[in-house]
């Protein structure tokens, strides 16, 4: 019989750490455990064990944790080996287990899909949880883990409440409007729509988490020589970006991320800006591409002649160790990449300005198929809000439900029905 | 022994429909009813149809049922509730006078063909190797079948209360049916009980109706069936009038007295259908209720004062009765009571409403546990024409939540149970908007022909209404300048270009009427069919909306679930959850979507177990 295939994966953070956990989830997660130590502890009991492979040569000495299913956090069998966290232990444990029956190593999200499909959690946590793992910094954790934790589902249940009582209310009105208590819509019925369609055009206009994994975008713009492409690896902290006196050295767009203060960022290198007629044709393609990326900025670091940048871009007045080439009279940042002066200051103005455009930790934040949905919503409560015949009203709400349900999960119409009942007096 | 393909007991709304649709099918049928003079009786509000209601019954009408015709032969008053909203949820509703309908229903049942009717208690059912195989009378006389059909309704252990007093039956005056009852106990089927209440009639004479608010009968020409060509009654007018705060005080010094509130009733009662000391109790803080004065009859001085259902003693219903205006001096002919009854737990059916326990048994009407002539009646049509098909090897016409409230009902029953009588409800059927009162013919008439449960003059009737419809959909492709429009004063911009006829109709102002210019003769042809035809082009964009979540729903009905799905091996779900999923043994993983409690998670859960099965089943074969 065709069994569902058992996965395994390193499950803690990249190799070199402290301890690396791998995870074995499925039906044969308690033979995987028996094979590579030899016996099986106590249900959700951690336990030190000598692991070694089929032919008896030694792994590591581990901790080994057995959990049954249903009630783990796949739904499944389960088993984690919290390994030394050297990359040669953790390669030699990974390929003792692919080498049992059954066994196959994870693609990205299984787990997570695992537990979706078991029944362990919904949409948005799922979603959230994928967030999660792909977590590289503290700011993306914390905000992901609020996703994990339910506070986009509980966020979206409070809505539906809010669009079942609305619901409610035009059902009222349809299916009981020869009683006296429902035989028009409340006065306040289309202010409370519109109230939650303004609240869901504010979480909509928030920033999405997606920007967390994709970080702060900051592009450093400017014509040639003016020193980007130093100031670059100034801010990266490594020697990125080749640099030298010749102008046109930078000829593609080349991004680096990486976390300040915790903050995701991604800073972008681009080509310097010239006429492209001036330019040789591979250089011209690079300033195209360098169009782009200021499209795609979330700040622009403006190193070239002042008030020539983009619109909003940062004056910066770069090489101030020297004669300036581009003297600035007032210039948001006079830094230096060779001493460093005034590095750290700029540092610390793109760390404020990242916290506020991108997702808060602690604030619950949205994915692109969150994003869609919730603007269902939104335009579902939009179109009830400019309708006068309850009936199309009343679809309009249905719509915006369905899009909430699908949101995180569950339908029934029933439901509408008890909020219906629980607030009226109907019928005889 | 008298042998029949089909026996359905009970001669109340669903067995009169379910032995009349397995007849159409041409199902040898039999109609076994405690009294035959009673068939078609109404044992509470002389009234048909409504919001919901309305939809079921001429859903009925429009598979060749007998609830429209009746209602139309009975009918003394017509009122299209809801006409001030759309289309979608207008609610056709009679007054019918007691006397004509059921003389209606007795007409139309004796005619029949294929069915016979047997006067007698039903008091066992003869079974062999677990199946069905015909029916006992008390007096000894025994029926074969194959199918049975049970449309019982209050009478299976039914109890009436009134304020002290307790009597055994189902209706006032009529038998309980114990035997049967105490059968089905014995086979340790899921059985509930539920109440429903009936108020006091009034004696018409006694009521001051100079000093009430009238309300006048439409005068509109609609019927409920299309077939009945015009109103055939005198219309009368109801009254309206309202409880008071003296009443309220009255019922409220006597709650105690009640047997909803002494704890004698324990089941529960409907929300929406709340006895008068309910609505005190829970919404005392009230000015008053109101209450419509309804006639029973032509030839009758009885009213039915619709809104104070009740059970409290006799001399508290005459003190809050003369509390109401207009009713100063009135005299109750008969008091209000309570009745309490077994129902069968709906979960324990098919969707073609057969018991999976006792296979050849079919169940419909109160005895499911909901409440109405036209929730009964549906049910009845949809157990007569499935037992009527399975019985000949016929298929019978298949019934969706996207194409009638019907499968609405059978499938909210079936899949979630009751808590309390089930009454429909337009907003029970998501896709309301295409399921409208006025386009049950054009929804479901093809389908009966097509199952063979519709007689000669309806299809005579839905052959020349096709032909209509084809002639108008010529028309209504017909491609009109906006020039034309606003020549005529339509409210159209002259520079809104070339479009069809039918789009134009989506246009605010523009009403079928304002087309004759272009529609010619076929405008007067038949106006209903016009409007019809105007509410699909109004409604189109969101019928179109619709049907993206329709296929979504068709492809997760594509996936069986077995009637014996191991819900308990599925990792994920909830205890809950299985033991709702194992009684509603939801036939496709969409119907495991709509079981109450059921996650998407779960339902996830399920897909991927079904599909697991589904492929070892293919690989053992
Ligand atoms: C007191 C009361 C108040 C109600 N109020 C309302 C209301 O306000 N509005 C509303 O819409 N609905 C109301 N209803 C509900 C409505 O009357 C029923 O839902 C509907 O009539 C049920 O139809 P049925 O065909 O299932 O059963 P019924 O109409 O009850 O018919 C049952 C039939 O079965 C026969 N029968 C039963 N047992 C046997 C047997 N063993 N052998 C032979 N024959 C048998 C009976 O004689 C009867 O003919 C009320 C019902 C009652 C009893
Ligand atoms: N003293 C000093 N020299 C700098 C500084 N920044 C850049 N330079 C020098 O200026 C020259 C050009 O710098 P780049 O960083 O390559 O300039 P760029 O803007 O990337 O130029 P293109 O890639 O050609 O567009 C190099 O020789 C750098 O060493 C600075 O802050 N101080
Ligand atoms: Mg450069």
């Amino acid at each position: 019989m065709p069994q569902t295939p058992t996965i395994f994966a390193l499950s803690s953070g990249a190799p070199p750490a402290g301890v690396g956990v791998i995870r074995v989830s499925g039906p044969a997660a308690y033979s995987a455990l028996l094979a590579l130590a030899g016996r099986v502890p106590a249900p959700r009991r951690a336990s030190l064990a000598r692991l070694s492979d089929a032919s008896g040569a030694p792994l590591d000495e581990a901790l080994v944790l057995w959990f049954p299913g249903p009630n783990t956090a796949t739904g499944e069998d389960l088993t984690e080996f919290h390994c030394h966290g050297g990359r040669a232990v953790i390669a030699a444990v990974e390929a003792a287990l692919a080498a049992l029956p059954g066994l196959r190593r994870a693609e990205p999200g299984e787990f997570t899909r695992r537990a979706f499909a078991n029944g362990r959690i919904d949409l948005a946590e799922a979603e959230g949880l994928g967030d999660l793992l792909a977590a590289e910094t503290e700011w993306q954790r914390a905000a992901a883990l609020v996703n994990a934790g339910g506070a986009l589902s509980r966020q979206v249940e409070a809505w539906r409440e809010r669009v079942l009582a609305l619901s409610a209310e035009v059902e009222g009105v349809l299916d009981f409007s020869d009683e006296e208590d429902a035989a028009d819509l409340p006065e306040c019925f289309t202010w409370n729509i519109a109230a939650l369609k303004e609240e869901l055009s504010e979480w909509l206009a928030r920033p999405r988490s997606e920007r967390l994994g994709e970080g702060f975008r900051v592009v450093l713009a400017g014509p040639p020589n003016a020193g980007k492409s130093t100031l670059f690896n100034a801010l990266v902290d490594s020697e990125a970006a080749i640099t030298s006196p010749i102008a046109g050295t930078t000829r593609d767009v080349i991004e680096r991320s990486v976390a300040i203060g915790g903050v995701p960022f991604t800073f972008v290198d681009t080509a310097g800006l010239r006429d492209e007629e001036a330019a040789d044709p591979i250089e011209a393609i690079g300033i195209g591409r360098a169009r782009g990326a200021l499209a795609r900025a979330d700040v622009i670091l403006w190193l070239g002649p002042e008030g020539e940048g983009p619109e909003s871009a940062w004056e910066i007045a770069a090489q101030a160790d020297r004669a300036a080439i581009h003297p600035k009279s007032s210039a948001r940042f006079v830094v230096s990449a060779i001493t460093r002066a005034g590095v750290p200051m700029l540092k610390q103005a793109l760390v404020a300005a990242a916290r506020q455009g991108l997702p808060k930790p602690g604030e619950a934040a949205l994915n692109a198929r969150q994003h869609a949905r919730l603007a269902e919503v939104a335009e579902a409560l939009a179109a009830a809000e400019r309708l006068s015949d309850p009936l199309l009203v009343a679809e309009e709400l249905r719509r915006a439900r369905l899009a909430l349900d699908r949101l995180v999960g569950r339908a029934t119409t029933e439901d509408m029905l008890d909020a219906l009942f629980g607030r009226f007096c109907i019928g005889k | 022994m008298a042998n029949f393909d089909v026996i359905v007991v009970g001669g109340g709304h669903a067995g009169v429909e379910a032995a009349c649709g397995a007849a159409r099918m041409g199902a040898r049928t039999a109609l076994v009813s405690f009294d035959l003079a009673a068939i078609g009786a109404m044992s509470c509000n002389p009234a048909i149809g409504g919001l919901g209601k309305g939809h079921l019954v001429r859903e009925v009408d429009a598979l060749d049922g007998v609830i429209g015709r009746a209602a139309d032969a009975g009918a003394i008053h017509y009122r299209m509730l809801n006409r001030s909203k759309g289309s979608a949820v207008w609610g056709p509703r009679v007054q019918a006078d007691r006397v004509r309908f059921k003389a209606a229903v007795q007409q139309t049942v004796r005619s029949q063909q294929n069915l016979t009717l047997v006067q007698g208690e039903a008091a066992a059912l003869v079974l062999e190797g677990g199946r069905v195989a015909g029916l006992a009378l008390a007096d000894g006389t025994i029926l074969g079948a194959g199918r049975v059909v049970l449309c019982t309704g209050t009478f299976l252990g039914g109890i009436l209360y009134r304020g002290e007093e307790r009597f055994e039956g189902g209706r006032i005056g009529e038998n309980a049916a114990k035997r049967l009852a105490a059968q089905l106990r014995g086979a340790d089927l899921p059985m509930a009980r539920l109440k429903t209440g009936t108020p006091p009639r009034l004696d018409g004479r006694t009521i001051d109706w100079a000093a009430l608010e009238e309300q006048p009968s439409d005068d509109e020409g609609w019927t409920m069936s299309p077939l009945t060509a015009r109103r055939l009654n005198p219309q009368v007018f109801c009254a309206i009038t309202r409880t008071t705060h003296a009443g309220h005080d009255a019922i409220r010094a006597n709650l105690h007295r009640s047997p909803l509130f002494s704890g004698a009733i324990a089941a529960a009662g409907p929300r929406y259908c709340p006895s008068i000391e309910d609505k005190i109790h829970r919404f005392g803080d009230r000015e008053g209720h109101q209450v419509f004065l309804e006639p029973e009859g032509l030839d009758t001085h009885i009213v039915y004062p619709n809104g104070i259902s009740t059970s409290l003693p006799v001399d508290v219903q005459e003190t809050v009765v003369r509390t109401m205006p207009g009713c100063e001096a009135v005299r109750i002919v008969q008091p209000g009571y309570a009745v309490e009854y077994d129902h069968i737990d709906p979960r324990a059916l098919t969707p073609d409403l057969q018991l999976r326990a006792i296979p050849g048994l079919y169940c419909a009407g109160q005895i499911n546990g909901t409440t109405g002539y036209e929730e009964a009646a549906a049910q009845g049509l949809v157990a007569g024409l499935e037992a009527a098909a399975a019985a000949l090897g016929k298929a019978a016409p298949v019934l969706d939540r996207a194409n009638s409230y019907i499968a609405v009902m059978v499938d909210d029953l079936t899949l979630q149970g009751v808590t309390e009588p089930y009454r429909m409800l337009t907003a029970r059927a998501e896709y309301r908007l295409r399921l409208r009162a006025n386009n049950a013919a054009t929804r479901l008439t093809g389908l009966g022909i097509a199952a063979g449960c519709i007689g000669d003059e309806r299809r005579a009737w839905w052959e020349r209404r096709e032909a209509l419809r084809e002639m108008f959909h010529v028309k209504h492709s017909e491609r009109i300048h906006a020039r034309e429009l606003a020549d005529l004063g339509l409210p159209v911009r002259h520079d809104h270009g070339v479009k069809t006829l039918a789009e134009w109709l989506r246009f605010d102002g523009v009403t079928p009427d304002a087309l004759a210019p272009w529609l010619g003769e076929l405008a007067a042809s038949d106006p209903a069919l016009a409007d019809e035809l105007a509410e699909d082009a109004a409604y189109a964009p969101y019928l179109a909306r619709q049907d993206a979540e329709l296929r979504d729903l068709r492809a997760s009905e594509a996936l069986p679930l077995a009637a014996d799905f191991p819900y308990g091996v599925v990792p994920g779900l909830s205890n809950e959850m299985v033991e709702r999923l194992t009684k509603a043994a939801p036939g496709t993983l969409a119907a495991a979507g709509r079981v109450p409690g059921v996650t998407p998670a779960a339902l996830s859960a399920l897909l991927v177990h079904a599909r697991r099965r589904i492929s070892d089943g293919q690989q053992a074969a």
